[in-house]
């Protein structure tokens, strides 16, 4: 079967178990099984290519130019591992299907173990090392699922929480390992990588490196100091524990170690390194692990144990030591999936998994009792079991290990970690299934049945028959060493053997052995002392580092964003600031190209009026009413700007603009306070005064700066003057400009304006929904109003200009493209002409005479200008081209028609209804404000001095 | 000429009117057209990227006036290319508001929504500066009527903040364009790379204050960090929908980078040279780095969403501060996956708003759809955190290796693989809270009062959430493919003689080429 289909499958497949979650928990265990089954056939198929010594690969590109490629190779050492991966995997499911209770969602629990399956046999078959990080990652995610799968327990929560971290960081470490790795061997393929030893290990990178990736394989296996992870894993439905702890996902960093071993093993980081490791968390493990009273903690420490065991045969470099790694992976996986899938049973049927509550089983669960013991005597290391000939193994290789420059050191401590190992055999044993019957257990235990019990059996019987006839497996287990090896080291003649003479190994063994049985002696007063010894509580500390660097992070969060607009401009200025003094002062400064012109009177008055508005509005800010009239100061002084500068067009733009302005900012004020409040302590407006300063002498500096130059060539306004009339037909450039040459950005300005005028009436939709309209139901003006809300003279004055008013408005626009004018400007001027009317005679009033709804105004405007712009593409012309001719009606003169004009209606028609709704939709907030509107055009109001309940006028037409 | 690359335009500009002058009290009506414009856009999309998809550069004179005289439109591999990506975003988007009902909860959502699309579409095609300023306007304008969708003082506060540093941000590319004017004379961004070419060096900080302060207008809309306080609470604030949009704005200021500090500012030209090297890959690893702690910090999934998406900008701008091809390459191939994730993780964090009528972080009862809608805030965060298999992890696996010769690669490495870790642990936190923990604390799920709370989404939500989630997937898979082309595009950016002499050499009304030279 191709590699791909065995990966694809349990992903492919992880679908099934949802889907067939309704059937039944059996059909779906039953699909699950068959999936992995198939899977586990195809990879058999592959069986005598592997024997044969090929190794098998497939692939295609993904991306290639980042060199990570689906290549997937099959050689002895994956083939080892997929094999348990797959064969443990069916007897898991079975098991589960047995285990999990009528509660507990199959589907779920299914769908995530396929996907976890998967990912770990891409790891395991992976050539290409980026895509090895892939499925490296993808076994964090998908048992970050698994262990969290009982989510109603915080334990599962925090476990998986801290799984997904720990192994997280190492991935992440990893990424940056992998990248330096493919860097230096210029390749991300493994077939690649292994033929370049001598190149990695000579390059500086070779350290940072092999750090990085053994942090990932560290965190993965549950090495020290990073092995805390693994027990609160146990949380976990015991078959996750035993398929993830025994033959899955702390194996994952063991299988790269192995993986790559032939280019990173041998040199003396190496070897310090991964074996002071490996001896450590063998030691600390195994001792942790006699002290736990929870089948499953013990369980997890002996397996954190024996990942140390297995790192530190693989940290010595050796040929020998590897062989003897390889031996253990597999007797590990089968005694230790046996012994968790035992403890499960236990559980499961006596309610409890707290040893201490336990004892005498071995009566009323023998066929547990069996399994168990043998599988625990095999990790013990008792002959005849498949534990014994690894443990001797490893023995053999650490007697001829120097670490530190020791000879001793090693030895000792491979005979202390198995003594203890020794021990916490016999107390699972001893404390669980020995002893008397009690009459305490939660619930009656018995054997379960078939299904429960014959998965950890057909491990068992593989226990017994390696141990017994170690030479069955010889072959296989140097198949393996010798694909892990590689080019690096040849495959030891020395063969597995139950008896090999009086050698220090098996002293060593005796000792351990011995020492773990009298340990069981003295367990009481061992357990008391351990338990009065203050120790480090990993999860303590794993959840104050997490629950702190969420604190800090919530500090630094909270004092970064408070929310004070008045901040985030101030850092924004400063920013924009000291971007621009850095680049100011890395270049180079040359002489001014133009001569400073004198200023003159009219110049200096405008600017001196200017300054003093400007300073007023700083000075005077908290009087609303005030802030304004010296804002329209300012604006006019623009104005004034323009005309100076000869911009007609410009200033009435400008003039218009302020009006209409104005206006609307005055209705607005109408529903505000008349004063702001200080909010702001004066210190804190004293820095805010000193970056507004800055900023204001950076912005002077750059416009004296550009003024006093020319540009680097003659800018297109040039071509603008010298065409406007020849292909705009205007004499009016800055009206040619806006409707022709840039009428794009003008069709964008309209847009612009239209949008801010829906937006303001759909805002004040909301506004009128929400607690907005209660207070304006509530509000109480804070001043006397004015007697006549209509007064006389300015309803009969503006009714009589407002024909006036119209006639100058269509003037301006039809004198626009000519002289200054324009729709802009025109639509402005007919908006004041209206307003006007809203201001004297009421809303109602003006309302009731208005014929064409605002909204539809605006949609007209932008509608005719976007269609006047494509009407160019009937004559093949782009967009907004325009035309003009020269007609003549008697009795009129010779006047122009140019497209231009229709374009400047839409504009016109969008500026008015902008203008409008806009207004409009202040009046609907007073309105809604209750206050009396009459349809008459004038009234008396006689509560001049003090306003009665029913009748407050602060309406925009009566100040 | 053809008339094809206004289309996206014009079409979005004359819908909006149209719906706001035909069907103003119709919401079936507008969403039928609303609709139906989309899918116009998505096909002249899509066909625009397959015309130019061998590198020919289209090229559009408005009112017939040829560059630099008059405004020209745009459309190469790389414009193209993110105006597919919006209208295909749009539509989902779109989908999801008609599903959700938000589109019904205020006024003239349609019309905006079409003026928004506007915007962002003219931004991307047009190949004028001045032009670029209103279409910021445009799109500006647009979002802040899409933000305050719906109402609620929350967001009128958010919005009112979002609008007025967007402001500063408006005047100060005002200032930035008179500068550039007063240096170069022009405003066609061919033209001007011409020009700014021209420049000596004894008279340097004119165009160099310049081309930072246009950089900075870029950086407040692509949320660099110190300028990204706008950011966080509008995106948290805005209806999600909304939010799912404006993935892709914060992209309109990357591209304007991206655009300008290539063709114009190319990283070899001697006047503008040592200008941001000193602190714009600083400020990109310190954006990644808050938005990690963002993440972290959250107590709120739209703000943790909000955060996640001015990390990802980092991580963009990480990859663009290198302005090598390999680094603009791999900044595109993460600017289209980190558009398509935010998008998928602020509807995701609606649809638990939905569920349980809020979005903070801490357990409470269950809601409905919580296995589906976990599994999806699941997927979203795979990909927004970068893990595999989704094209995050790929796309920062691209900005790693493309960093390796710049002076701080430790420093980049460092930042993006620890950032990577803490919003992983974040998205961890949150989500096992969210999804998790409420089973906990199951109260009575039969009184009616629980019942209320635990509306089911609607199939369209999902279709629409799912849709974004399979182009991730597609993303994914294609990463290849797509990758190839994002470096072409980025060779293209650093040799852009076919747009120039495309753009520059084409004659116009009354103009021969390069007349104005």
């Amino acid at each position: 079967m191709s590699l791909f289909l065995i990966v694809a499958l349990p992903f492919l497949g992880a679908l099934l178990p949802g889907v067939m979650n309704p059937a039944g928990r059996s059909a779906t265990a039953g699909v699950t099984f068959t999936i992995t089954l198939a899977a586990f056939v195809g990879l058999l198929t592959n069986l005598p290519a592997v024997l044969n010594g090929e190794v098998v690969t497939n692939g295609i590109n993904w991306m290639p130019v980042l060199g990570l490629n689906v290549t997937l190779m099959l050689d002895g050492l994956g083939f080892f591992f997929a094999l348990l991966i797959l064969g443990i995997g069916l007897l898991i499911i079975a098991y589960a299907r047995q285990y999990l209770s009528r509660d507990d969602n199959m589907g779920e629990f299914f769908t995530y173990l396929l996907l976890f399956q998967g990912a770990m046999v891409g790891i395991v078959l992976s050539d290409n090392i980026l895509l090895l990080l892939v499925f490296w990652e993808l076994t964090s995610l998908s048992s970050f699922l698994l262990i969290g799968y009982w989510k109603h327990l915080p334990e599962g929560r925090q476990g998986a929480r801290m799984a997904l971290t720990v192994t997280g960081m190492g991935g992440l470490a990893m990424i940056g390992g992998m990248l330096i790795l493919g860097q230096i061997a210029g390749s991300y393929d493994l077939s690649d990588i292994l033929q370049n030893r001598d190149l990695i290990q000579a390059s500086p990178l070779y350290v940072p490196a092999l750090i990085l990736i053994l942090l990932g394989c560290f965190t993965k296996s549950a090495q020290f100091p990073f092995h805390f992870w693994l027990p609160h894993a146990m949380a976990a439905p015991t078959p996750v524990s035993a398929y993830l702890h025994s033959a899955t996902m702390v194996k994952a960093g063991i299988f790269l170690m192995a993986r790559l071993w032939p280019v990173l093993s041998g040199t003396p980081e190496w070897v310090m390194i991964v074996t002071t490791a490996g001896l450590i968390t063998m030691v600390l493990g195994a001792v942790i692990a006699l002290f736990k009273h929870d089948l499953k903690s013990l369980l997890a420490f002996s397996t954190v144990s024996h990942l140390g065991l297995i790192t530190m045969l693989l940290g010595t470099g050796t040929s020998f030591g590897a062989m003897a790694a390889v031996f253990h992976i597999l007797n590990h996986a089968t005694f230790k999936a046996a012994l968790f899938m035992s403890a499960g049973i236990v559980d499961h049927e006596a309610h409890t998994r707290d040893i201490r509550r336990l004892g005498g089983l071995r009566h009323l669960m023998p066929i547990t009792f069996a399994i168990a013991s043998l599988a625990a005597l095999s990790m013990a290391g008792i002959p005849l079991l498949n534990g014994f000939l690894s443990k001797e193994m490893m023995l053999e290789e650490a007697h001829h290990t120097v670490l530190f420059g020791s000879h001793w050191l090693v030895p000792v401590m491979a005979t202390v970690g198995s003594l203890f190992s020794a021990a916490y055999c016999f107390r699972f044993i001893g404390h669980t299934f020995l002893g008397p019957v009690r009459d305490d257990y939660p619930h009656t235990p018995h054997d379960p049945g078939a299904g429960m019990w014959l998965p950890p059996a057909i491990l068992v019987t593989l226990v017994v028959l390696i141990g017994v006839a170690p030479f069955v497996a010889e072959p296989f287990v140097k198949l393996v060493t010798a694909s892990l090896l590689g080019s690096a080291g040849e495959v030891p003649d020395a063969h597995i053997k139950i008896w090999h003479g009086l050698v220090p190994a098996l002293y060593m063994s005796i000792v351990a052995v011995a020492g773990g049985l009298l340990m069981m002696l003295v367990f009481a007063p061992l357990s008391r002392l351990w338990e009065s010894t203050p120790r480090p509580e990993a999860k303590v500390i794993f959840e104050a580092i997490i629950n702190g660097a969420v604190r800090a992070a919530r500090v630094v969060m909270h004092s970064l964003h408070n929310g004070s607009f008045t901040r985030y401009a101030m850092i924004a200025v400063v920013t924009v600031l000291a971007a621009g003094y850095h680049a100011w002062i890395t270049g180079a400064v040359g002489v001014p190209t133009r001569e400073m012109q004198a200023p003159g009177a009219v110049a200096i008055a405008g600017w001196a009026m200017l300054v003093a508005a400007t300073l007023g509005i700083v000075f005077f800010h908290r009087n609303r009413l005030l802030a304004l009239i010296l804002m329209g100061i300012v604006g006019l002084m623009v104005s004034i700007a323009f005309v100076f500068f000869s911009a007609p067009d410009l200033a009435m733009t400008q003039f218009t603009v302020e009006a209409v302005t104005i206006i609307l900012l005055l209705l607005a004020l109408n529903f505000l306070p008349n004063r702001t409040p200080v909010e702001s302590t004066t210190l804190r407006r004293f820095r805010d005064a000193t970056v507004a300063i800055a900023g204001g002498l950076g912005s002077a500096a750059l416009a004296w700066h550009y003024l006093l130059r020319d540009a680097v060539a003659t800018p297109i306004s040039e071509f603008h003057l010298a065409n406007s009339y020849k292909g705009g037909g205007g004499t009016n450039v800055v009206n040619v400009i806006l409707v022709d040459f840039r009428g794009f950005d003008t069709f964008g300005e309209i847009i612009v304006l239209s949008i801010a005028a829906l937006l303001i009436y759909a805002l004040t939709e909301t506004l009128l929904d929400g607690p907005v309209r209660r207070r304006l139901l509530n509000r109480t003006p804070d001043q006397p109003q004015s007697g006549t809300r209509h007064p006389m003279m300015m309803v009969v004055l503006t009714r009589v200009i407002m024909p006036v008013v119209m006639m100058v408005g269509f003037y301006i626009f039809l004198r626009g493209h000519n002289e200054p004018g324009g729709g802009f400007i025109a639509g402005l001027i007919v908006s004041i002409g209206v307003v006007m009317q809203y201001m004297a005679s009421g809303f109602s009033w003006t309302a009731a005479r208005l014929k064409y709804p605002y909204h539809g105004v605006i949609g007209a405007g932008v509608l005719v200008a976007g269609f006047t712009g494509m009407g160019s593409w009937f004559l093949e012309k782009p967009f907004l081209t325009s035309d003009f001719t020269y007609v003549r009606i008697p009795p009129f003169e010779k006047f122009e028609l140019a497209t231009a004009a229709l374009f400047d209606l839409g504009v016109f028609l969008a500026v008015v209804g902008a203008v409008m709704l806009s207004l409009e939709s202040f009046s609907r907030l007073a309105r809604r404000a209750d206050m009396p509107d009459s349809d008459h055009p004038m009234d008396i109001d006689p509560s001049r001095e003090k306003p009665s309940p029913d009748l407050r006028t602060p309406e925009p037409e009566a100040h | 000429m053809s008339h094809w690359i206004i289309l996206p335009i014009v079409l979005p500009a004359l819908m909006a009117p149209f719906i706001v002058l035909a069907a103003r009290f119709h919401i079936g009506i507008q969403r039928v057209f609303s609709v139906v414009g989309v899918l116009l856009l998505i096909a002249l999309a899509a066909g625009l990227a397959w015309h130019v998809a061998d590198g020919t550069v289209i090229y559009y004179r408005l009112s017939d006036w040829a560059a630099p005289f008059g405004i020209v439109l745009v459309g190469d591999r790389l414009s193209t290319m993110m105006v597919l990506l919006t209208v295909v975003l749009a539509l989902f988007v779109l989908l999801y508001a008609i599903g959700s009902g938000w589109d019904s909860r205020g006024d003239h959502f349609h019309a905006l929504f079409q003026f928004q699309l506007m915007g962002i579409l003219g931004a991307f095609l047009t190949g004028d500066l001045f032009n670029l300023f209103v279409f910021f306007e445009v799109l500006l304008i647009a979002s802040y009527g899409l933000m305050i969708h719906a109402g609620g003082n929350d967001r009128l506060k958010a919005g009112t903040q979002y609008v007025l540093y967007n402001l500063i941000g408006s005047t100060l590319f005002l200032f930035a364009l008179g500068a550039i004017y007063a240096e170069t004379g022009t405003l066609n961004m061919a033209d001007l790379g011409r020009r700014v070419a021209e420049i000596g060096p004894e008279e340097t900080v004119g165009i160099r204050v310049a081309a930072v302060l246009l950089l900075l207008v870029f950086a407040i809309k692509a949320a660099l960090v110190p300028l990204h306080f706008w950011l966080p609470s509008s995106y948290a604030e805005a209806p999600a929908p909304v939010a799912a949009l404006f993935a892709i704005m914060t992209k309109v200021g990357a591209y304007a980078i991206i655009r300008v500090y290539t063709m114009i500012f190319p990283p070899d030209l001697d006047v503008t040279s040592n200008l941001l090297e000193t602190w714009f890959l600083p400020a990109a690893l310190i954006s990644c780095a808050i938005g990690a702690i963002g993440v972290l910090a959250a107590r709120k999934m739209d703000r943790l969403v909000a955060f996640a998406v001015v990390g990802s900008m980092g991580m963009v701008m990480i990859a663009i501060s290198l302005f090598t091809p390999q680094g603009i390459g791999a900044a595109l191939y993460y600017i289209i996956h980190s558009t398509l994730a935010a998008a998928v993780l602020f509807l995701v964090s609606d649809l638990i708003r939905t569920g349980r009528g809020n979005v903070d972080v801490t357990a409470q009862i269950p809601m409905a759809g919580t296995f589906l809608t976990a599994g999806m805030f699941f997927a979203g965060a795979i990909a927004m955190a970068g893990l595999p298999p989704l094209s995050g992890f790929l796309g920062k696996l691209l900005i790693l290796q493309a960093s390796v010769s710049a002076d701080l690669v430790v420093w980049v490495w460092a930042v993006v693989l620890i950032s990577s870790l803490i919003s992983v642990v974040g998205f961890a936190r949150a989500g096992s809270t969210v999804f998790w923990k409420s089973h906990g604390t199951l109260p009575d799920l039969d009184t009616d009062e629980n019942k209320e709370v635990a509306t089911p989404p609607t199939i369209l939500s999902y279709v629409a959430i799912g849709g974004l989630f399979a182009l991730l997937v597609l993303h994914t898979v294609f990463a290849g493919q797509v990758h190839g082309y994002t470096t072409d595009i980025a060779r293209d950016l650093f040799a852009p003689q076919a747009y120039n002499s495309i753009v520059l050499d084409t004659p116009g009304k009354l103009s021969k080429p390069s007349e104005g030279h």
